[in-house]
């Protein structure tokens, strides 16, 4: 259920940008979530729904939805471009675990497929981020 | 928009003291006096927890002992307890594998662990620091705005110019700085207590080398018995911990 952590960062953040956008009730949280983290979307959406009851009037009718980033690795030696479910093949249960918790130790458990360098860079997919948020001030 | 960074105040918010143990120097002490100023403070019935921030190279798991425990999965990741200390570390998820990152993985980490990790209400989290003034400490100093620092250095001048610099800078920002120990001691010379004096920074002591210590470490019991703890616990009396 670390789920529920990524979720009430959203929730936070949300709340935040609304205050300093003085905004009296967010009406849409649009929210990306990266491949690379394999957030299960059930226990995600369950997390956030109990978060935002918990949080009454400013987020009472706040439309949620959630799109899924493919997640693309890059080689920053030999420029090679790979996707997350190539990389998925090759792992076990606990390496897949681990990068579910901390999405950087695929720099630990995978290579790049083409030259074999741990040097590569995560170009999109990582994790949870807030694509945009609408409002009523 | 990057979201986790809101909810680490959260994270930290019951705990009552934040302790970086840093250096502008590697292979000082920093793990050892980490680990065992956390053993000291949960003997003394502290609630206490220790994050290891040395991303490429974690040793407090080595120094402790820590073996077949994974953080278990509760709103977050909760830390398991060892001797007491809720004990955080990259290496439940490296497996003790080589770990290559750059700076702004370093960073994405550290932002991760702060935001997921549910430490409960703490009298204290020890943080063992990697060396230097990078994105660790840079990230420390961002991120964790109630945290303090104990600074160890050695008895040598080359330590003491990089470590100089450390303490010139946390000065500068404003950071408090419980105080500097000298650790690894060999001979009497108060050279790094001058040094320090002239920074501008509380002194706190100094630490003998202990030729027994390579024996103890991996084992908390046994590193509760050392010359070591002994005069850090000493040491520890001239602060506020
Ligand atoms: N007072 C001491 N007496 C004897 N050995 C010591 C003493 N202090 C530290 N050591 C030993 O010195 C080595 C380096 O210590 P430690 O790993 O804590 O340093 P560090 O500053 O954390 O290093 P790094 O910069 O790599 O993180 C270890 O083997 C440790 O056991
Ligand atoms: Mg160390
Ligand atoms: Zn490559």
């Amino acid at each position: 259920m670390h789920e529920w952590a990524l979720a009430e960062s959203i929730i936070t953040a949300a709340l935040e940008a609304a205050e300093k956008e003085h905004l009296k009730t967010i009406t849409e949280i649009k929210i990306g979530i990266g491949e690379l983290q394999q957030i299960e979307q059930d226990i995600f959406e369950f997390a956030l729904n109990e978060i935002i009851k918990a949080h009454g009037k400013k987020l009472k009718n706040v439309k949620i939805s959630i799109e899924t980033e493919e997640s693309t690795l890059k080689c920053k030696i030999c420029g090679h471009t790979w996707s997350f479910s190539d990389m998925m093949k090759k792992l076990n249960e606990e390496e897949s675990e681990a990068i579910h918790f901390i999405p950087e130790v695929a720099f630990v458990h995978t290579r790049c497929p083409k030259c074999g360098s741990p040097d590569f860079e995560i170009i999109t997919g990582r994790g949870v981020s807030i694509i945009s948020i609408k409002g009523k001030r | 928009m990057e979201v986790r960074v809101s909810v680490i105040k959260k994270r930290l918010k019951s705990i009552k003291r934040i302790i970086s143990v840093a250096s502008g120097k590697g292979g000082v002490g920093k793990s050892l006096v980490a680990s065992t100023l956390a053993l000291n403070l949960a003997e003394k019935g502290h609630k206490v927890g220790l994050l290891d921030l040395d991303l490429y190279g974690p040793s407090s798991h080595i120094i402790l002992g820590v073996k077949d425990v994974f953080p278990e999965e509760e709103k977050g990741i909760i830390p398991p307890k060892i001797h007491g200390i809720k004990f955080m570390s990259i290496v439940y998820f490296t497996e003790d594998k080589p770990s290559a990152f750059r700076g702004i993985d370093i960073t994405n980490i550290i932002i991760e662990l702060l935001a997921i990790t549910q430490w409960g209400p703490l009298d204290y989290l020890i943080i063992d620091m990697p060396p230097g003034i990078g994105d660790e400490t840079l990230d420390v100093i961002r991120f964790i705005k109630k945290g303090e620092f104990l600074v160890v250095t050695t008895p040598s001048k080359v330590a003491m110019g990089a470590v100089s610099k450390l303490l010139k800078i946390l000065k500068e920002l404003k950071i408090p700085v419980i105080g500097v120990l000298e650790n690894m001691k060999m001979t009497e010379s108060s050279i790094i207590e001058d040094t320090v004096a002239e920074i501008g920074i509380p002194f706190i002591g100094s630490i003998f080398f202990d030729k027994n210590l390579e024996d103890a470490i991996g084992d908390g019991d046994l590193l509760l018995k050392t010359k070591f703890m002994e005069e850090l616990g000493d040491n520890l009396k001239k602060t506020n911990l």
